[in-house]
Order: structure tokens, then sequence, then C-alpha cells
């Protein structure tokens, strides 16, 4: 019998002697494990689930009885301390010899402590063991006992820096990263991924310090602060150091295996050292001259280790290591696979970012575009998943990469990705819920279940974060298509029809009450989705106001403005075509003064107010409404601004009066509902200054008349409008945006903008050409009509709400006091209010 | 934080101590809610006409702890009575209080009577 020896008892080391003994032919061999830390291997990955509830075992990977059942002999609290390739020995602290045939060296890696001036200092720890974390957690409860505000700081702002960071929060210390790069997690993000992911962090009431090389630890017997730099100081009661790993490579060393240069032990596709009869695996063992510093490469490498060792020599390591990673911090998604970072000679990179919703996305693709290379996700990694699938399995990329990154996702047009029934069934469809694409499709074809919810409540998939959503609705619907059965677009348990069903149903019966319309074409009590939807249709058949029905209006159509992150509310007054005089301005500032609101300008030419609590909505708006302002509408689908230039009115290049033409354009839609929101544009010459061409709508001035483009937008789904008619005059212009956009609101689905509508159309822009100037449809007459009639039915919604006691009512907090809600709290930034942190 | 969700604990018909008198039925919007003040909680209340039946229970969102469940939306579940936070859109059951749509903690769920026109939310001491 031989014996194997196993030098460190950490994930990895567990994993070599888990993988051994399901082996038949391990019944030949004796394992012998030695462990440094007093506990069986544990779950490292998980290490923060300590502080929950200190429960060590919970992280067990596999309890001291399960070694015995196995044959495994564990020796813990007992380091390893000598090798003696010659006698083919160890000897251990204890000063005990073994001998082995073969050793596996999984000794892991140690935190690395830089040589800072001062590091020794009481209340500064490494986190790598439960000891750590309990150590932690006793000199947070003393110091906060001195200090309730006592402060943390985590030097390293990697991977696990931040991880860290979130835990010293958790533990009610007010948190600090430092960190020495320009950037967070520097071998994860790019610099611009990196600024987004550190505002979301900050919200989060993480305090983030880049480019700070630390020189000093100050303090006498205790640590009290960190020194950057003259001058430049920080002051904490505790530091977490968190800069890097280094392989515990110290028995290679001392019997003279081949090292790296900066360390680790040297090893081969087959995991072995310079010494064919030791291996070396996990994060001491250097791989093509690299340390990988997660877990998945450790366990391909006890793997290989496993089968080398039972002579199953084909089984070698993979050339190329996949370091692909998902931070798993509470509240931030972050995800970095495949190459984060490409040189331009490998591909092209698509990117899309939007700082204010705290989003980054970053696809490389081949030259061809025809394979994924990698990519980073902040704010939303819900698409993590299978762009790793689309990696791991190298698949070949839709015609539209960008989609990737930008996604038909208005209306619910399917997935990006091709199709999701192309995915291999171990495709993790739901990361939240771990399920994959096959027990989606399985369950319907063994008729489990029939619907997409009986999917949500059998697998519980979509009901995390719901990411995921639409891709498991194409896998049950395209699953139930394939075994023949019928797949409708309905609108929910309530209305078994598609949005423009129930238009025509609606229309039909005249029928105007949300009630009437449950009784006569629903059933059951309505919900989230169907209220909104069917008040939507009121708006475009009867333009009926949001106060009629307020019970079955959108939150935001309800109280008429949206509601913010604390639950306060903003205020947005309509400011035509951008242009306004300086006594409204005054108005809006003295209203912003006195009712202490955020203001700020918006991308549309107005002006937003933040922070207006529920009950002084009303009184707002009186004042701007007795000022003449009337509502923006910005909480509505609906017609939100039409952005101008200033026009040959000022401008020396300008054709014509786009400024005139604005105003007229959104005094004429203005309050119009519509599917999703709508926005126009006009610019005074083709320098497009109001960028027009980024609009629902947006008319240029040009030689001979306007040009007119529809169907474009900014956002998440940016789309450039195309062109629909050329060289025609104001009223035309306005007879074809008038059949168009009823024609939008009659057709399209709920929450699609024009762009995705125009998609889905057949025969797409010469298509709507023909409907809309052609009148192919014979529909004309009758849009114009429509569109008149609500024209004409306009009323400003605010100034009916606040004249009216009985509509006024839903605006105080509570129903039996005229208190305000006192668990609003603000806090300042620049010299306005904004929202305390959620957590 | 969690303090504010810890003032608010499901109370069973039979546990109620004291009978608050909140207010007016007709202060409620039907198939609407409204928030009521009582000492220092806040308490949403739900006139759910469709069903022809009322229901209360604690105005935070268990999820992002805001004052913003009354100003929710009603509906049903199959069958299910829910109210559907306007923040996110969580869905709670009526009964139960129970996260409908995902696990965000239970609401806490008050018993209402009507008499006189005037609304009742039951509290136990
Ligand atoms: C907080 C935290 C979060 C992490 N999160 C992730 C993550 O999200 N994803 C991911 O992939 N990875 C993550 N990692 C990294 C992951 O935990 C490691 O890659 C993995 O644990 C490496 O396994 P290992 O067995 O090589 O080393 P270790 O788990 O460190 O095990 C080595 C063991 O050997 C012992 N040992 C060392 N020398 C001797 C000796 N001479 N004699 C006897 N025993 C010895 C050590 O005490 C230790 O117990 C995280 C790590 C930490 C600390
Ligand atoms: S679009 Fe033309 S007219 Fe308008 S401001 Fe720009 S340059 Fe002047
Ligand atoms: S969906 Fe959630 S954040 Fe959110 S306020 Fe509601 S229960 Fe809340």
């Amino acid at each position: 019998m031989k014996t194997i020896i196993v030098v460190g008892n950490g994930m990895v080391g567990y994993k070599f002697c888990q993988r051994f003994v399901e082996k038949e032919e391990s019944k030949n061999y004796k394992l012998l494990v030695f462990g440094e830390e007093p506990r069986p291997a544990y779950d490292r990955v998980h290490l923060s689930e300590f502080f929950k509830n200190s429960d060590a075992k919970a992280l067990e990977m596999a309890p001291r009885s399960w070694y015995k059942e196995h044959n495994i002999e564990l020796i813990t609290n007992e380091r390893v301390t000598d090798i003696h390739r010659s006698k083919k020995t160890i000897s251990t602290i204890n000063e005990r010899d073994y001998s082995y045939d073969y050793l596996v060296l999984a000794t892991g890696s140690s935190p690395f402590v830089p040589p800072i001036k001062g590091v020794e200092k009481k209340g500064i720890f490494v986190y790598r063991t439960i000891e750590d974390l309990e150590g932690m957690l006793a000199y947070a409860d003393k110091i906060k006992a001195k200090n309730p505000n006592a402060k943390a700081a985590v030097l390293g702002g990697g991977l696990l820096g931040l991880e860290a960071g979130k835990a010293v929060m958790d533990m009610g210390l007010e948190p600090h990263i430092v960190e020495f790069a320009p950037k967070l997690m520097p071998r994860q993000l790019d610099i611009r991924s990196s600024s987004v992911l550190q505002m979301t962090l900050e919200a989060m009431g993480l305090n983030i310090h880049l480019s700070k090389i630390t020189s000093q630890i100050l303090g006498d017997d205790c640590i009290t602060g960190m020194e950057f730099g003259e001058d430049d100081e920080l002051a904490v009661d505790m530091l977490v150091i968190s800069a890097g790993i280094r392989p515990r490579d110290e028995l290679g060393k001392t019997c003279n295996l081949e090292m790296g240069v900066r360390g680790g032990i040297v090893v081969n596709n087959k995991m072995q050292t310079s010494d064919p009869n030791i291996f070396a695996i996990g994060e001491v063992a250097l791989y093509n001259q690299m340390i990988y510093g997660l877990v998945a490469p450790g366990y391909e490498m006890a793997n290989v280790a496993v089968e080398q060792i039972l002579k199953n020599t084909e089984v070698l390591m993979s050339a190329e290591i996949d370091m692909s990673t998902k931070l798993k911090l509470i509240g931030v998604d972050v995800a970095s696979f495949g190459e984060p970072f490409m040189p331009t000679s490998k591909g092209h990179s698509i990117l899309f970012e939007d700082k204010t919703k705290g989003l980054y996305k970053r696809i490389n693709v081949s030259h061809d575009s025809k394979t994924l290379l990698g990519g980073i996700l902040v704010g939303d990694a819900s698409d993590y998943n299978i762009l790793h699938q689309i990696l791991l399995n190298n698949m070949t990329l839709p015609n539209n990469v960008e989609e990737l990154v930008i996604g038909p996702r208005e209306g619910g047009g399917g997935s990006p990705f091709g199709s999701a029934m192309d995915l291999p069934d171990s495709a993790q469809i739901c990361s939240c819920e771990s399920v994959t694409k096959g027990q989606v499709c399985n369950a319907i074809e063994d008729e489990t279940c029939v619907s997409f919810s009986d999917i949500a409540s059998l697998t519980k998939a979509t009901t995390g974060c719901g990411g995921c959503k639409p891709m498991v609705v194409e896998l049950v619907n395209q699953t139930l298509k394939s075994l023949g059965k019928e797949v409708k677009d309905i609108i929910c348990e309530h209305f078994e029809y598609s949005r423009q069903e129930l238009y025509g149903i609606l229309k039909i019966k005249k029928i105007t009450s949300y009630n009437e319309a449950l009784d006569s074409c629903g059933k059951g009590d309505g919900c989230e989705i169907c209220k909104p939807l069917v008040a939507s249709i009121f708006a475009s058949l009867y333009n009926d106001t949001a106060n009629k029905e307020d019970v079955i209006q959108d939150s935001n159509d309800k109280f008429l403005a949206n509601i913010q992150r604390n639950g306060t509310y903003s205020v947005v007054p309509r400011i035509p075509g951008g242009e306004i005089t300086p006594e409204k301005l005054i108005v809006i500032g003295e209203v912003g003064k006195k009712y202490n609101l955020y203001t700020k300008i918006t991308g549309g030419q107005r002006i937003d107010l933040f922070g207006a609590k529920l009950n002084e909505l009303p009184a707002i708006w009186k004042e701007l409404i007795d000022a003449g302002f009337e509502s923006g509408h910005a909480y509505g689908k609906s017609l939100r601004t039409v952005k101008s230039c200033v026009g040959s009115t000022w401008c020396r290049y300008g054709m014509d009066e786009s400024v005139s033409f604005a105003i007229e354009l959104e005094n004429r839609y203005k309050g119009l509902r519509s599917p999703h929101k709508l926005k126009g544009g006009v610019s005074g010459c083709i320098r497009e200054c109001a960028e027009a061409r980024g609009k629902d709508f947006g008319v240029i001035a040009v030689e001979g008349g306007w040009n007119l483009y529809v169907c474009g937008n900014g956002g998440a789904t940016p789309k450039h409008a195309l062109l629909l008619a050329e060289q025609i005059d104001n009223e035309t212009c306005i007879k074809y945006l008038d059949r168009f956009l009823m024609y939008y609101i009659r057709t399209a689905a709920p929450l699609m903008r024009t762009a995705a509508w125009l998609d889905k159309l057949d025969g797409g822009i010469e298509q709507l050409k023909k409907v809309v100037i052609d009148d192919v449809l014979d529909i004309n007459a009758e849009l114009e009509k429509e569109m008149q009639f609500l024209v004409d039915a306009y009323k400003c919604e605010w100034k009916e709400a606040i004249e009216n006691e009985e509509s006024k009512k839903r605006f105080s907090h509570f129903v039996n006091s005229d208190d305000e809600d006192d668990n609003i709290v603000f806090v300042r930034m620049r010299e306005q209010v904004i929202p305390a942190s959620w957590e | 934080m969690d303090s504010i969700l810890s003032k608010y604990k499901t109370t069973k018909e039979s546990e109620v101590t004291t009978w608050f008198k909140a207010a007016a039925v007709a202060d409620f919007s039907e198939n609407g809610g409204a928030c009521v003040k009582y000492k220092n909680k806040q308490i949403a209340v739900f006139n759910f006409k469709r069903k022809g039946k009322w229901y209360a229970c604690q105005n935070v969102c268990p999820h992002k702890l805001e004052m913003v469940i009354s100003r929710g939306m009603l509906g049903d579940d199959r069958g299910i009575p829910k109210i559907a936070c306007p923040m996110h859109k969580k869905t709670f059951s009526l009964e139960t209080g129970k996260n409908l749509n995902g696990d965000v903690d239970a609401l806490a769920i008050y018993p209402v009577k009507i008499e006189n026109d005037f609304v009742y939310i039951g509290f136990s001491n």
C-alpha cells in the first residue's frame, strides 16, 4: 500500500481528498492529511457569512467524521515544517516524521502584509481565517464600546477588500476603503467601470480613497490612523489588510523545488513540481507563471493531481484558466469574465455606461464579431451567467452584437443572445436560484408545468432579482411551441388578451371604468400589471387624467409625481421648448428655496425639483400654477419634452424658428398618454444642436422646410430616428406626427418605445411611410380625428387635482393626522439636500 | 434600522387589547389605501371594495424601509389579496403578509373592524 501525504487542509486540499476517495483505485492508497488550522477544511469563499451567526460548523466542507468514514487520517493543528526528498519523508512542528510515496502540497496562501511602518500595532487584522474574523469581531466590540462612531479602514480595494469593507460596515463601523491604484478591483475592472462601482458603493455608505500610498500607521500601542503623505491622514480605529496574497511556498523553498521568481511552486500541466513525486495544487501552485486566487482553478488542479497519481495520465490542466468572477456583495452587482481588458489587436469592445443608474457594461468581441472574449458588468450583472455560458461554450454570437450590451429589452422582445434555446441544458439561467435551462425545459416537456407562473413557483426561477425573466419566458414559450401548444402573449392572470386586443375591446364596448373592464372582459381583482395598463388605455382613448381613477394608476401617476429613493417626490413643471422668462425662473427658484428642494436642470431642458414630501405637493403646485406653470407629466408614460435649439431667432446658422415650432409641438401633445414615454426635438439646422434624432420624433430645418425623423431614443438602447418625410411645411409635419403617434399608441405593446415598436413593425420604416403618408390602411382620417379629440380634451391634471378637495385628500401622508412622515431623512451634498442612503 | 421593523408584529384578532378608532370609512378610497398614525406606528389600511374586505399592515416596506406601502396598488394573485409596493413592485399577501414575488421579509398584519362607519385597527400591548 502506498501513502499519499497532503499538506494543507484548505478548500483545495479537501477537494483533492474528496475526488480521490471517489475513485475505485483509491483503495490501494493510504491518505494522510495535515492541516495547520485547528479545524477541518471550511468554505473560505463564504467566510464573510461567519459574521452573520459566528457558526463555524456551517462553513465546514465536511465534518471530521467524513474523513474517518473514508479512511483518511486527518491531523489538524499540526504544521509540516520540512520535506526530506531523498528519504521521502516529512517532519512536523511536533518533530514527528512520516514517509510518503507521493506528496501533495496544498498549503494555499497567506495575506500579503506590506512592510509599512507601524503595521504591527494592535487593531490591525488580515482577512483569511475564522480566527481572523473572531479577532476582528472582538476588537470591533471593544472600540465601539469606547466610541459608537468608530471607524475602520480596509487596505486594498480588490475583490476581497470590498468584501471586507462591507463586513466592517455590517459590524457597525464607519467603513473606509484605501486603495493604492487609481481604481477599484484593479485586476477585474477598467477605470470607467471602477468609477461607476465607486459611486454605487459610496451611495451604500462605503468611503473610498483611491491612489493612496500608506506611508505609516499612526498610534502608540493601538492604531489610531493612517498617514498617506504629508498632511494627508485618515483617523481610524481598526484596519483590515487585504493587499493581495502570497503563496505559502516555504516548504518548496527549503527542499529546493523549482520556484517562481516572485514565489509559488512551479508545476507543469500534470500539477507535478520539479520533483515528480511531489505535486502542488491550489493557491501555492505557480502554473503558467500565475497564481490563481480562485477556487475553481484550484478544484481543477486537485482533480488533475488525483488522476495523475492514479496514472490516468491523459487528464491534464487546461491551458487557459477561466478567471471570471462575480463579486458577492449584497446590493452591488459586479462581474468580470474572460478577458476583461483586451488589447485592440485582439478585437473590439462595446461599451455602455449610465452613471445615473450606476450601470456599466463592456463586452469584448473578436474582430469578426463572432466570438465573445470577455467583459465587465457593473450595476446589473444579470447577464453574467448567460454571457459566461456563451464564453465557456464558445458559442457564435448573434448578428447584432451590440445587443449583448444594450439589449432589445423594451417590450420584452426576447433575448439579445439569439435564442435562449440554443444554450446547452447545463446553462444556468437564473443565477439567484441556480436554475438551469434543462430544469426549465424539462419541467415543461414532462408536463409538470404548463406555464411561466408554474415554472416560477416550482423552480423559483425569476423570483430573485428577476433579471432572468425575459429568458425564462422565452424558454417556456419556445418549449411550449415546440410541443405544439398555444402560447399567448397575455397581459396577466386577469386579462387574457394582448394590450392591442384589450385596447380594441375597451374601445368598441365603450368601457370607461376599471371595474367595468374587469367584470366584462377580465377576471379576479386585478393587479399592479393590468391596472396601470387599463388606465393608460383609458387615457389614450378618452384622455382621462390620472385624477379620474387614482387607485388604478401607477404610483407615479397616482400622485402626479415621481416617487424617489426615500419616498419623497419630484416636481417638474412644463417648460415648453425649454423657453422660460426670467420671472418664471425666479418663481421656480423661490419655490425650491421655500420647500428646501434639490434642483437640477434636466437633459430635457427643464428643471426638476426633488425632495418634496407627499403632503407638500399640492401647495407647491398651487404656487407654480398660480405663476402660470402646468404639469410637466414627468411621471407619466406620456409626452415629456420637445427639446429645441435657439434656431434662426438667435443662431446665425439657423434655417427656421426651431423654438417656436418646438413650443407648438410640445403644447399640442402635452398630456398625451402613450405606451411609453415620448420625447421630441426640433433643431434649426443640420448641426442638430437639439439632438432631435435621439428622440421619438425629431424635426430638423433644412432648405425648403422641415425634415421629420421618427422612432429614435437615447437612454439604454440609443437609436437614431429615421427619416419619415423631407422638406415639409409646419402643417404637413403636424399632420404626419398626429398619424404616426396615434398609430403607435394604438398598436404598441405596453412599455414599448417607438424604436422597439418600429423594429417589430413588418416592413419597418418603409411600411410606416406607406401608412402615414400614403394611407395604405385607409385609417389616417380616423387617426387624425382621434388625435384632435385628445388634444382638445387636454387638461392640466395638477390644476384639476388641487382644485378638487376630494382628490387633494390623497396627498396627505396620514388619514387621521396632519403630521408629516418623520421617517424621511435628508443629508446634504454640495449645498443641497439629498436622501440619506439605503442601509 | 432594524428597530423600525421591530415595532411591527402581526396581531391576531384574538390578541387585540385596543381597537384604535382610525378614521371614517369615507376617508378611504374604494380599492385604495391610506396611512394611519397610531402612536409611533404607521399602519397602511386598505379598503378592498371588490372583495368587500378591509386589510391593515405595517406601512414600512421591509425591503428598503420606506414608509410607502399605503401608496401601493391592490390586486390578487390567484385569489390571494395582495398589495404591490410602489417602489419596486414587491407584492405581499394581505392575509399573511408574505412576500409573494421574492423573499423579502413578511409584512406585519393587523385586524380591522368597521363599526358605525368608522374604521378600527386592532393592536395588542
Ligand atoms: C474572504 C475570502 C473570500 C473569497 N472569495 C472568493 C470568491 O468569491 N471566489 C473565489 O473563487 N475565491 C474566493 N476566495 C479565494 C479562495 O478562498 C481561495 O482561492 C481558496 O480557498 C484556495 O484554496 P487552497 O486550498 O489553495 O488554500 P487555503 O484555503 O488557504 O488552504 C490552505 C491550508 O493549508 C494550511 N497550511 C499552510 N501551510 C501548511 C503547512 N506547512 N502545514 C500544514 N498546513 C498548512 C493553511 O493553514 C490552510 O488551512 C476568497 C478568499 C477569502 C479569504
Ligand atoms: S441646430 Fe443649427 S440653428 Fe440650431 S443652434 Fe445649432 S447651429 Fe444653430
Ligand atoms: S419593493 Fe421593496 S424597496 Fe421596495 S420600498 Fe418595496 S418592499 Fe420597498
